[in-house]
């Protein structure tokens, strides 16, 4: 199972539910498994999201394997200066 | 100073990386030889000019542009109606609303129109015919009069992100982020000591000294290149070609040197209208901000307001937090409030946690990126309070920081990145406790304050192309423009992963056409994610190189090893083969001898930086003079430490003027008063000391070379170590920027009962 931590703009799918449990193996299954899951949500997610697994950033997921236990967390599109 | 605080990675010691030589672009930068995109001239190149919004909120009637193209030497007037509709997932928000107003102008300073003329100044008269019809709005400035009940709207669709329940009404506050962790209430009642207070912050601009400027020759076969000052020319491209409705194919981007970025070129303003211009013109097209247009029309940072609420128990450890914040975002959406609510308590083991931001639009240009967008402004709320806690407990300020700060494996839920990975707060603020400075006795009226900051740096995509010459130097190609010393850094992996002197290796920034994509120099990335390209691009050469002299000695590649530049046979048979040697007979053994490296990086490292000032305040005028400054960074690895120095003495100056003299200031109409510096004053050399720098090195094991980013966090703790050190020499807490000898005096005045 992996851990996902939605964001606040996120939690309208889960009823207020900001931590939940997905079987998932890779990014592209977590979003399947919480758009079946939530309907709607993968359609909400920010063209350009970015996510933390495990502490490291990757500013742009797709196809990443995610390995049991993992901790996700779903981040808006990355700025800098 | 440089403190390594554990061996790198990958060796213990290295030849070039850690070296201070002078930098490849170095010489054409001091005696005047560099070009920046104002020195670019083209044959039968003309002049464009920009007509912009008088006004802060107004609907647009009509736009008339009769009389302006019948004056003398104009060749072409472009409208919004010349440009497509913005669509609707562009790369970057909002984008293309803000290159050419349509229904409406947002802020003073909006463009609604361009002109190309043969001279500028013809080009400027005949920008001032074009007859503009506006029904003036009323306008909003702050996040205060923004979020009022019955505020003016900027945008009549605008429902706000992020809240339980999705209004019904539009506003300006275009979104909400929150986080909560453990029991806020059972952290505060836990505390003995619990403080709150408001703090504001105004808008400062990146203040970089050359003005956005850009050249634009459009060919008759619907082609165009364009050279330009950006942080990021292929994100140049294809958000030009998005605004104009082109292929990417069709647009050429070639990087002018830059005269300084901060964030504020990681976004385009001039580009779409001067390919459009020569388009129109059949001519090359120069257009060249003013320094107003610089500070009217160009993203400066959000102004905020931030309250802070802190709880502590007496031996100093933290129960409990809570933060509200809310950002301006300028005319259109942006997401500062979020990345101020990921760095508000980032650097402390908090286990009761509540923040909630929120992100406003107001009729002022639209905020863009500034070293460590956002972060600045949390920490002064942040840092201030701990210094408070810290003064009430009677705790040393930086043993406080210790006791609570963040370290490897510990699980921050409001920093974003959730659980940390090899981090160096501690060994900063270490650093800056044993620093001698932290120990200099004070005298009458100086102070001495402290402050820590967090930034989480990105990494992104980044191309390299490694070609070796035939004498055996290197030429080292990538698409980052080189804004604080890139070329020198990348030479210098370079000539560590191939074994030749630094010297023989150019560094060359490549145009969209001669490089593969790479992202926007931007959040501190370019060492570390065009590094790992370039170091990437060699280890495929050094492969290459073994094959190579596997073919001269007849021998298996197994049996070759590559060492200090040199091919070695592992059994000794033959003797060993410099690069140049290897180069010089490439033709007889393959042809030539280049690689690329390409990769969306992963694994950037925080980064941290604590700081120490001492200053001195005037009691008559006000004014506070700093006398020391000493900051401390996590740079992983230095790899050229002179430029990293560079980068931590950079944040630290611009830190000092956005705490002390900087901001925005309007009059009742919304309109800017002081867009120059004799007005917006940044620091100049006679008002700082010697910025004093320790170089901690905690390597970043995601990084062949262990480099965290180094650019950005150095802004981050001078405001709050200003005011702590205000209040060290004076008694006063200030909490709203700037801390202007007339604030600082209006606050003593009070303290004295004067006035």
């Amino acid at each position: 199972m992996v851990n996902v931590f939605l964001g606040s703009n996120l939690q309208r799918f889960t009823h207020g539910v900001e931590e939940v449990e997905v079987n998932a193996s890779s990014v592209k299954s977590l979003i399947a498994e919480l758009d079946r899951r939530y309907p709607g949500i993968a359609d909400a997610l920010d063209p350009k999201f970015a996510l933390a697994i495990n502490g490291e950033v990757i500013a742009n997921p797709g196809y990443e394997k995610i390995s049991d236990g993992s901790e996700v967390r779903f981040l808006a599109p990355m700025q800098g200066g | 100073m440089t403190v390594a605080v554990e061996e790198s990675p990958v060796k213990k010691s290295y030849k070039w990386v850690g070296t201070r030589p002078v930098r490849h672009d170095g010489l054409e930068k001091v005696n005047g030889k560099a070009r920046f995109a104002a020195d670019m001239t083209k044959p039968r190149m003309i002049h464009g000019h920009v007509l912009r919004s008088p006004l802060a909120h107004a609907k647009i009637l009509s736009v008339d542009t009769t009389e302006a193209e019948s004056m003398p030497g104009v060749k072409a007037v472009v409208t919004a109606a010349d440009f497509p509709p913005p669509s609707k997932n562009e790369g970057f928000p909002h984008r293309s609303s803000n290159l050419i107003a349509r229904e409406k102008v947002r802020y003073e300073g909006q463009v609604v129109a361009a002109v190309a003329a043969t001279t500028r100044r013809q080009a400027k008269a005949a920008a001032a015919k074009i007859a503009v019809k506006y029904e003036e709005l009323p306008h909003v400035l702050t996040v205060d009069e923004a979020m009022a009940d019955g505020a003016p709207l900027l945008h009549e669709n605008l429902i706000t992100k992020g809240l339980d329940t999705t209004p019904k009404q539009a506003s300006n506050i275009a979104k909400r982020d929150y986080f909560e962790q453990g029991d806020l209430e059972a952290g505060f009642a836990e505390a003995d000591v619990v403080y709150e207070h408001e703090f504001t912050t105004k808008v400062v601009h990146q203040g970089y000294i050359e003005p956005h400027a850009c050249v634009a020759d459009t060919s008759k076969d619907g082609r165009s290149e364009i050279w330009c000052s950006s942080q990021g020319h292929f994100m140049v491209r294809s958000a030009t070609a998005e605004m104009l409705g082109w292929e990417t194919s069709q647009l050429k981007v070639i990087p002018a040197e830059i005269g300084g970025g901060f964030g504020g070129k990681t976004t385009i303003y001039l580009e779409p209208l001067a390919v459009k211009l020569s388009q129109k013109a059949n001519r090359p097209v120069k257009i060249v901000m003013r320094r107003e247009d610089v500070f009217k029309a160009t993203g400066p940072t959000p102004g905020t307001k931030i309250r802070v609420k802190i709880g502590a128990r007496k031996d100093g450890t933290l129960t409990a937090g809570k933060a509200w914040l809310a950002y301006e975002s300028g005319a259109f959406p942006g997401s500062w409030g979020m990345l101020g609510g990921w760095c508000v308590f980032a650097p402390y083991d908090i286990p009761n946690v509540q923040i909630e931001s929120f992100e406003v639009v107001v009729n002022k240009p639209v905020n863009i990126a500034y070293r460590a967008p956002s972060a600045p402004m949390a920490a002064f709320a942040t840092e201030t309070v701990i210094d408070q806690i810290a003064r009430e407990i009677k705790m040393d300020p930086i043993e406080l920081r210790l006791l609570n700060a963040v370290e490897e494996g510990d699980y921050n839920h409001s920093s974003m990145v959730g659980t940390f990975q090899r981090i160096g707060l501690k060994e900063t603020l270490e650093a800056i406790r044993d620093h001698p400075n932290y120990k200099i006795p004070l005298g009458p009226n100086q102070g001495r304050g402290v402050a820590t900051g967090f930034w989480f740096n990105i990494a992104q995509s980044s191309s390299a192309t490694v070609n070796l010459t035939e004498n055996g130097r290197a030429v080292v190609v990538t698409g980052s423009p080189d804004i604080g010393g890139s070329r020198v850094s990348m030479a210098l992996m370079a000539a560590e992963e191939l074994g030749i002197d630094v010297k023989f290796i150019q560094p060359v920034v490549g145009d969209t056409e001669a490089v593969g994509f790479t992202d926007v120099t931007e959040g501190s990335r370019t060492t570390f994610a065009t590094g790992m390209a370039v170091v990437r691009a060699c280890r495929e050469l050094v492969t290459q190189l073994r094959e190579r002299a596997a073919i001269m000695w007849d021998c298996s590649v197994e049996d070759v090893e590559w060492v200090d530049g040199k091919a070695h046979h592992s059994g000794n048979k033959e003797s060993p083969l410099s690069l140049a040697e290897i180069t010089a007979k490439a033709k007889k053994t393959g042809g030539p001898l280049n690689a690329t490296g390409s990769l969306e990086a992963k694994g950037q490292g925080p980064a941290f930086s604590t700081q120490i000032c001492d200053l001195e305040v005037d009691p008559e005028t006000g004014k506070a003079t700093i006398l020391r400054y000493t900051t401390a960074q996590d740079a992983g690895t230095a790899i050229h430490p002179s430029y990293v120095e560079g980068q931590m003495q950079g944040g630290v100056a611009q830190g000092i003027g956005w705490a002390l003299n900087e901001e925005y200031i309007h009059d009742k109409k919304g309109v800017m008063q002081n867009p120059g510096f004799l007005d917006y004053r940044i620091p100049v050399a006679s008002d700082l000391p010697m910025i004093e720098t320790v170089i901690v090195e905690v390597p970043n094991p995601k990084h062949p070379y262990g480099v965290r980013g180094v650019g950005e966090v150095g802004i981050v703790p001078p405001i709050p170590a200003i005011a702590n050190a205000i209040h060290d020499a004076t008694g006063l807490r200030l909490r709203d920027l700037p801390m202007s000898p007339v604030r600082v005096l209006e606050g003593l005045n009070q303290q004295n009962g004067v006035g």
